[in-house]
Formats: C-alpha cells, structure tokens, sequence
C-alpha cells in the first residue's frame, strides 16, 4: 500500500496539552500537541467503544476517553487503563510552513 | 504465599472475577486457578445489557477476555457451576453439583442480585429482572414496537431500560415510589433534565407510586396503582435494585456489613479469603473511612485484579473513587465521588443544557462532581473533576462556575 502524506490542519488549531479530531475520508484521527509540543496523531476513535477521543482529556502524555475512562499514550499508542486494553494505532506527523501532516498508510 | 496444589478459586466469573484470573497469570502467580460461574457464559461486560443490547438486537455481548483466553492463561473457567456452600477451616467449596473444590486462597466475586417484588396477584416469574445475559435475552425478546412494558424503579438500570425499550417503539410506564427518579447518588438538578428527557420520548413516569395488586387479563396483566390508577401492561421488569450475594460468606462466618466486610485491601475477616466488586463493602480513605459498597463497572474491573495482586501479596489500598456513568436517549450522566459527601454545590454550564456540578464539603474541599449533557460533552470536567478530588484540592468557587475558566489551570495549582 502506497504511504500519503495528507494536510490535516494549521498547527495552531491544537492547543499545547489538547486534542483536535481530524477526519479524512472514511477515516478519523485525534491530533495531540503534548505539553513541551511535540505532536502526534492516533486513531480517533477508542479502540474500547465507539467512542471519539477528541473530545477526551489530554494530560501530559494520556488521553483519557470521555466515555468510560480508559486511558492511552498517544505517543506510542498503549492502552494504560481499562476497560481499554487494546493499543491505539498511530501515525507519524511532521509540520510544514505550519500545517500538520499525517502519514497515512 | 500460596500452595499450588490446592490454588486459588474465584467464587463468580463476572467481569470482577474474570479480571481477578487474569490478573494472578499476568503477575506470574503459577498456581491453579479455579473460576466458578452459575452462569453459562465467559466473562461479560453488563454496562450494554441495559442499553446498546436491548436497544439493537444485532448487538452481541462483549466478553472481557476472548473465550480461549482462559484455557490460554491455565484457568480453569468453570461454567454453570454454582458454589452452594463455603467452609473456611477445611477450605473447601461445594457446588450446586454436589462436588468438592479445595482452595489455599479464595475470592468471592459473587457480585449482586436483584430484588424481586412481591405483589399480591403477580407470580414472582411473571415479573422480569435485569441483571444477566440470560435476563436481557428475555427482555429483548418482549420489548418489540408495539409491546406494553412497564419498568418498576426508576434507578439507573430502569432509566436506562425504559430508554433502550423507548427507542425500540415499545409503550414504556415507569412507576417509583419516591418522589424523584435516580433518588439515589444522582442530584435532583440531574435526575429532573433526565426525566424530561424521558417524557419528550414518550416514556411515561409515575413518581411516588407503588404497584399494590395485580390482575391477570386475556393479554397481559393490569397493575393496580397507589395512586388509585391502573396500567395494563405485557411484561413487568422489576429494576428496584440489587443486594449483595453474601450468602457463602454468611454460611461461613465471615463478617458482613452491607456486603462481605473488608479492609481498605479487600482482605475479609477470614485470612485466606478476599472479597472484590459488587459484593463487598470496603472503607474508603478519601472519605475518613467511610464504609461504602459500590455497584459500578469500574469498581468491578478495578478491585478484581487489586484483590489478586493483594492475594499474591502486594498490600495495595483501595485509592480509587466511585465513578458511574449512565447513557439515556441522547444523554450521558457521569458522577464521580458520592455527592452527598458535599455540603455545597457549584454548578458550570458548559452550554447546549449541558452542564457540571461540583460538590464541596463544609472546608471547601471538592468531594464530587455529576453532570449530564448531550453525548460524551461532560467527559473531560468529570475526568479532571475526578484528580482534583483525589489531590484534595479545594479550588476557586469562581473557577469552576466560569466555563471561560480552564478547569485544567486548576490541576496545576
């Protein structure tokens, strides 16, 4: 499968220590800038439920779901807490003339 | 600490004890372990059963561990096997089957059962309960477009029923004899934008009422009310809460309060013997002590595995706080911490009717939070509300009420 680089969105959309969602296509990520600003991107949805992870609390390096409270790194994607237990995929992200972009594959 | 010839055995395969097995392999415990369930079914996640799995009857049950994943770790996971009696000097269970199971160590995970009513007229089998797949099976079957269904107890499961029944077309009445729904652990600002909630969806709610007497008719019964009134219904569910299964523990001397008595590390009053989830009370630190039995999800799938880490040896203490949610037409509930811990409410609106309230006690110091929004729209102040409590913090009354206020700054002070 070919790897693209899509246009997600200006950086300064995503507040330091928070979380945007992203949706290309059929497909939907959750966007973190972490607390000393690095970026990163997972998939946006819980691997637990069907459950967005953008609207979910970003501290240090989790994501906690707003559902039911499982938690992950979003930089390496490792569920932490249950009842998630299943890791969250992730993506690598770089930033261009201040534009996040997402590696998709 | 434990001899592997006699092992461990799990009293109850629900999501608490089938965390607990899972939890003694991943520790590296080596020894047998013994998972008894009366029920026929692996490990199974009971939030859906109230709401996405009579809801959509395309919905199967999630299991907490894949079927084979007990065999994998060495557990025996043994179904339809209910334990009839305990006896902790010979340390020995007995089930329903009449054979013997020995044990060096055991937890009860028994869980909790529901209470049944008793109306004169009504058979105790004509009235529904839900707690397991088998009960929810039933109720989903009956709850079709058209079918008369009325829910007695407007507590969390009966709310979340009668919204589940109400989105399959079914006539939903909810008959409670206090005077509010969710009259316990839910704040009455809540539980009123649920209730009408309710009613804009058809559901009808009779507070202060009880069901006194019961007809048989051609199709179905007539409950009579209190009230004077009637209802002519296809099937009753009684959802009036649960008592805790204490029955092994009581047979085998164990101290019972509220639930099976343990400490702030689930050890019961026996040496051998923890205690875990819906079944137990425990004192909690965060609030002086106080003895509290919790029936949530959480709590279940936190104090299984803290019961087997502390039955290999760990000394860990129960630190975490309640926390529940509840999902109702298009609304979330969460609550986190026991409300009436709280002497003074701040409420935040976070717009959209949605909104947050923060619990204090007399010094100031935050023991609570509940809200109740459209979807996941609370999630984040619950989650930060949750820390803030557990850090103690007794936080600006003005940062909490502003939602132009960053309630994280908080958690940084």
């Amino acid at each position: 499968v070919a790897e693209e680089w899509v246009e997600a969105l200006p950086v300064d959309e995503v507040e330091l220590e928070d979380v945007v969602r992203f949706d290309f296509g059929e497909r939907s990520f959750a966007i973190y800038r972490s607390p000393d600003d690095t970026l990163h991107a997972t998939d946006g949805w819980c691997t637990h439920e069907q459950t967005h992870l953008a609207d979910g609390l970003v501290l240090g390096s989790l994501i906690e779901c707003p559902k039911h409270n499982g938690r992950f790194d979003y930089r390496t994607g490792e569920a932490k807490r249950t009842p998630a237990c299943v890791n969250l995929r992730t993506y690598e992200v770089r930033v261009e003339d201040g534009v996040i972009f997402v590696k998709l594959d | 600490v434990v001899h592997a010839d006699r092992g461990v055995v799990i009293v109850g395969a629900g999501e608490c004890g089938g965390r607990a097995a899972l939890e003694l392999r991943r520790c590296g415990y080596r020894g047998s372990i013994t998972l008894l369930g009366d029920e026929h079914h692996a490990p199974y996640e009971r939030p859906p059963l109230s709401k996405a799995f009579v809801r959509d009857i395309a919905v199967t049950p999630a299991l907490v561990a894949p079927n084979e994943a007990y065999a994998e770790a060495g557990i025996d996971l043994r179904l339809s096997s209910r334990a009839v009696s305990l006896d902790c000097s010979h340390r020995t269970v007995v089930l329903a089957s009449g054979e013997t199971v020995r044990f060096d160590r055991l937890l009860l995970t028994t869980g909790a059962v529901p209470r049944r009513l008793d109306v004169p007229g009504l058979a105790g089998d004509t009235v529904l309960v839900l707690r397991t797949l088998a009960d929810a099976m039933l109720i989903r079957d009956g709850i079709g477009s058209g079918a008369r269904l009325v829910i007695v107890g407007a507590g969390l499961i009966g709310l979340e029923l009668a919204a589940s029944a109400a989105q399959r077309g079914a006539d939903v009445t909810v008959v409670e004899a206090s005077q509010r729904v969710m009259s316990r652990g839910v704040p009455a600002e809540i539980a009123s934008v649920a209730a009408a909630r309710h009613r804009a969806a058809g559901v009808k709610i009779h507070c202060g009422e009880t069901v006194v007497r019961a007809e048989r008719e051609s199709a179905g019964v007539r409950l009579l009310l209190s009230g004077g009134g009637d209802l002519a219904t296809d099937i009753v569910v009684a959802a009036v809460g649960v008592d805790p299964a204490i029955s092994l523990a009581e047979m085998a001397g164990l101290a019972v309060d509220n639930g099976v008595a343990v400490d702030d590390q689930l050890a019961t009053t026996e040496p051998r013997v923890h205690a875990a989830g819906d079944c137990c009370s425990f004192p909690l630190s965060i609030y002086d002590d106080r003895r509290i039995r919790v029936e949530s999800w959480r709590n279940a799938l936190e104090q299984g595995p803290l019961a087997a880490r502390n039955m290999l040896g760990a000394a860990e203490r129960v630190s975490s706080i309640p926390w529940f949610w509840s999902e109702q037409h298009d609304l979330t509930l969460q609550v986190v911490g026991l409300c009436d811990q709280g002497t003074k409410v701040v409420r935040r609106d976070l717009g959209e009717g949605t909104f947050v309230l923060f619990h204090l006690d007399g010094t100031g110091r935050l023991v609570a939070a509940s809200g109740i929004g459209l979807g996941t729209s609370i999630g984040r102040e619950i989650g930060i509300a949750e820390r803030l409590i557990l850090a103690r913090s007794q936080p600006s009354i003005a940062a909490l009420q502003s939602s132009e206020f960053s309630l994280k700054k908080l958690l940084r002070d």
